[in-house]
C-alpha cells in the first residue's frame, strides 16, 4: 500500500470528491494559492480554479453561513476554519443555522456542509491557536463531529463527510499532518459513526481519538513491556458516538481509561465516561479514569504546554494507578 | 396595471388581516408562544415581490409573516405553523420565527437577528456558480444592521459581485431602542459607500418607490454588478412582540406614521371606491378564516418524529 501524509490524505480526499462531484467546492481564508495555513489545500486551486477553491475575507461566521446558504441551494461546500479556536467566531452560524435548518424547517432541505478545522496543541502556538473545542460541538444536536487519527481514516472519513447530507465538523490534528500512513488504493470510504479497535489487549481499554489514539498506542507499548496488554479503541467519530464498540471492549477488559486532548471539565472524556458507566457498570473492576488536558488555556512555553497536555507517560501512570488501587 | 394593483392591494390586506387575526389568537391564548407583527411595512414585502421573479429567493427575519405571504406562501400553511401543527411548512417545529418554504424560494424566517444575511449570500453564491440568474433578497431590520454579519456578508457579496439585495427595513425601533441611540449616521444606506456598492434610502410606505428601488437593484444584480443596500423607511404599528406596550414611543408619532399608511396610500392612488375596497377585504377575510379553520383542524405533530427527524 502507498503511504501518504495525513495532510495529503485529506487533500486527496477533497480532490477526488471534487473530480467526482461538481457541486463540491472549498471556501476559506488563504486556501487558494497559499494552500491554507497548513498547506492542506496546496495545489487544489491550480486544478480546480479559484471559483471552486475560493479565498474569503477573514469573516468566520459568514464563511460558515455562506456555506450553509450554498448547501441548502444544492451545493456541497467544504469550509476551512484555519484554527479550531476560531470556531468561536462561527458558532452562531454553526449552532443556530447549520445544525438547526434541516430540523426546524421541517426537513425541507438538507445541509450538506463540511467544516474542516485543525485542533490541538503541541506546537507552542499559545492559547488562541491550540485549543481543542470539539466538546462544544458534540453538544449541538444536528452536527456530526469526526476526528481521525490515521491518514487512511482521514481520507475515508472525509470522503464520507463530503457525501453526507448533514453538517459535519471534521477535526484535524495539527501534529498529525506530518505523519505518514498507509492508504488503501482506489476510491474507498469509511462510514461515519464507527469506532475501531486499533490494538487488541485484555487488561484495560484505552479510549481515545485523533492524536491521543497515537499516544495511547505508545502507552500500550510501554505497558506491554510491563506485562499489561491494553486494548486501544479509536473513536474516529465523536458524534454520533459508537458506544457499542467501546462497550464491547470494556466488557472484555473490565477496565477503562478515557484519553482526550481537550481539557477535563465538560470535555469529550466526560461524555465518553458517562456512557461507559451507563453501559458497562456491571463489568467494571475499577473506576473509570480520565486522562485529559488541564483546565487551563494552553500556554505557549514548551515546558508549560507539555505539563498541561496528556501524553503516553501520563496514560501509563493512570493505568498503573488503576491497577495499584484495584488489582 | 390596474388589475395588477388590485392583486397588490389584496396581498397587502391579506398580510394585515392575517396578522390582526393572529393577534387575536395569541391574545386569547389559542396560539402559544410569541410573534412579531409586520403591520405597517406591507409595501416593502409586496413591492419587493412585485419585482422578483418567482424563482428568486429571499431570507427573512423574526418579523417574517409578511415576507412569506408576499412571496406566495400559503396562509393556511403559515397559520398551521404558528399553531404548531404538523401541516405547517416546518411541521410545527419552527413556529413564527422559523418558517421556510424552499419550493417558493423562501429560505426561512430567522430567530437570530441578522442571521439570514450570510445565508442569502451563500444562496447567491450558489446561484452564481450554477448560473441560474436568480437574485436573492436578504431582509433585516435596522437593529440587525449593527450585527457583524451585516458587515461580513455585505463585504463578501460585494467582493464576489453576488446577486444579493440587502433590504433593511428601518422601522425606527429595535425593540425599545430608537434609531439615534444606536446609529451615529443619519442613514444606514450611507454605509454602502464603505463596501463599494450602491445604496439608497426609500420611502417604504410607498409601494411604487419600493418597486423602483428594487428594480434598480435587481437589474444591477442580474447584470453582474453585485449587491445593493436598500434602506426602507417604515414603522411597525404594533409592539415589538406580543407583550410590548410601546411605552418608549409617543401616540403622536404613531399617528403621524399611520397617516402615511401604505394600504391607504395605494387605495387612494387607485381611486378605489369604498365598495370595491370592501369586496377585496371580504375576500381576504374569507381566506384568513379558511386558514384559521385549516390550522384548527390540522393534526398535532407526531412525537415519533421528535428525534428521528434530526439528520438527513
Ligand atoms: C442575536 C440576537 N440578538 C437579540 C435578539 C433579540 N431580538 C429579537 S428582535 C430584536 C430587535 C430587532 O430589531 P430590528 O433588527 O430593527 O428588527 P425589527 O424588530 O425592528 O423588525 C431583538 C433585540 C435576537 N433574536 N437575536
Amino acid at each position: 500500500m502507498p503511504e501518504l501524509y495525513y495532510s495529503h490524505a485529506i487533500r486527496e480526499a477533497m480532490a477526488e470528491e471534487m473530480r467526482r462531484d461538481p457541486r463540491v467546492f472549498l471556501l476559506g481564508e488563504d486556501i487558494a494559492g497559499y494552500g491554507g495555513a497548513f498547506k492542506v489545500t496546496q495545489g487544489l486551486a491550480e486544478e480546480f480554479g479559484t471559483e471552486r477553491v475560493r479565498n474569503t475575507p477573514i469573516s468566520e461566521n459568514t464563511i460558515v453561513g455562506v456555506g450553509v446558504g450554498a448547501a441548502v441551494c444544492g451545493m456541497r461546500p467544504i469550509v476551512d476554519i484555519m484554527f479550531q479556536d476560531f470556531i468561536a467566531l462561527a458558532m452562531d452560524q454553526l449552532v443556530n443555522h447549520a445544525a438547526k435548518f434541516y430540523y426546524m424547517y421541517g426537513n425541507q432541505a438538507p445541509v450538506p456542509l463540511v467544516v474542516r478545522t485543525p485542533a490541538g496543541g503541541g506546537r507552542n502556538y499559545g492559547p488562541t491557536h491550540s485549543q481543542s473545542l470539539e466538546a462544544w460541538l458534540i453538544h449541538v444536536p444536528g452536527l456530526k463531529v469526526v476526528a481521525p487519527a490515521f491518514a487512511a481514516d482521514a481520507k475515508g472519513l472525509l470522503k464520507s463527510a463530503i457525501r453526507d447530507d448533514n453538517p459535519v465538523v471534521f477535526v484535524e490534528s495539527k501534529l498529525l499532518y506530518g505523519v505518514r500512513g498507509e492508504i488503501p488504493e482506489g476510491d474507498y470510504t469509511i462510514p461515519l459513526g464507527e469506532a475501531k479497535v486499533v490494538r487488541e489487549g485484555d487488561a484495560v481499554t484505552l479510549i481515545a481519538y485523533s492524536r491521543m489514539t497515537i499516544e495511547s498506542l505508545k502507552a500500550a507499548q510501554i505497558l506491554s513491556s510491563r506485562g499489561i496488554e491494553a486494548e486501544v479503541v479509536d473513536l474516529r467519530t465523536l458524534s454520533p458516538l459508537d458506544i457499542d464498540t467501546v462497550a464491547a471492549s470494556v466488557e472484555k477488559t473490565g477496565r477503562a481509561i478515557v484519553v482526550c486532548e481537550d481539557c477535563l471539565t465538560g470535555g469529550i472524556s466526560a461524555e465518553v465516561m458517562s456512557r461507559v458507566v451507563e453501559e458497562c457498570f456491571d463489568f467494571l473492576q475499577a473506576p473509570v479514569k480520565r486522562v485529559a488536558a488541564l483546565d487551563t488555556p494552553l500556554p505557549c512555553s514548551d515546558v508549560l504546554e507539555r505539563a498541561a497536555l496528556p501524553d503516553a507517560n501520563k496514560i501509563v501512570a493512570a493505568v498503573e494507578a488503576s491497577f495499584a488501587a484495584y488489582p | 396595471m390596474s388589475q395588477d394593483l388590485r392583486a397588490v392591494l389584496r396581498d397587502m390586506l391579506l398580510i394585515r388581516r392575517f396578522e390582526e387575526k393572529l393577534d387575536d389568537l395569541f391574545s386569547s391564548g389559542v396560539i402559544k408562544g410569541t410573534s412579531h407583527l409586520y403591520a405597517g411595512q406591507e409595501a416593502v414585502a409586496t413591492g419587493v415581490c412585485a419585482i422578483l421573479r418567482p424563482d428568486d429567493m429571499m431570507t427573512s427575519t423574526h418579523r417574517g409573516h409578511g415576507h412569506f405571504l408576499a412571496k406566495g406562501g400559503s396562509p393556511s400553511a403559515l397559520m398551521a405553523e404558528l399553531w404548531g401543527k404538523a401541516t405547517g411548512p416546518s411541521k410545527g417545529r419552527g413556529g413564527s420565527q422559523h418558517v421556510a418554504d424552499y419550493s417558493i424560494g423562501f429560505l426561512g424566517s430567522n430567530g437570530i437577528t441578522a442571521g439570514g444575511l450570510p445565508i442569502a449570500t451563500g444562496a447567491a453564491l450558489a446561484a452564481k456558480m450554477k448560473q441560474t440568474g436568480q437574485v436573492v433578497v436578504a431582509f433585516f431590520g435596522e437593529g440587525g444592521a449593527n450585527q457583524g454579519t451585516f458587515h461580513e456578508a455585505i463585504n463578501m457579496a460585494a467582493v464576489w459581485k453576488l446577486p444579493v439585495l440587502f433590504v433593511c427595513e428601518n422601522n425606527q425601533y429595535a425593540m425599545s431602542t430608537r434609531y439615534d441611540e444606536i446609529f451615529a449616521t443619519p442613514t444606514i444606506a450611507a454605509r454602502a459607500a464603505g463596501y463599494g456598492i450602491a445604496g439608497e434610502v426609500v420611502d417604504g410606505t410607498d409601494f411604487f418607490s419600493v418597486c423602483e428601488a428594487i428594480e434598480r437593484g435587481a437589474t444591477r444584480a442580474r447584470n453582474g454588478e453585485g449587491p445593493s443596500l436598500i434602506e426602507m423607511l417604515v414603522y411597525r404599528y404594533y409592539g415589538h412582540s406580543k407583550s410590548d406596550k410601546c411605552e418608549y414611543r409617543t401616540r403622536e408619532e404613531e399617528a403621524e406614521w399611520r397617516a402615511k399608511d401604505c394600504i391607504g396610500k395605494l387605495q387612494t392612488h387607485m381611486g378605489l371606491s369604498n365598495e370595491e375596497y370592501r369586496t377585496i377585504l371580504e375576500d381576504v377575510d374569507a381566506e384568513v378564516e379558511a386558514a384559521v379553520e385549516f390550522a384548527r383542524e390540522s393534526s398535532e405533530p407526531e412525537i415519533e418524529d421528535l428525534e428521528s427527524a434530526l439528520y438527513a
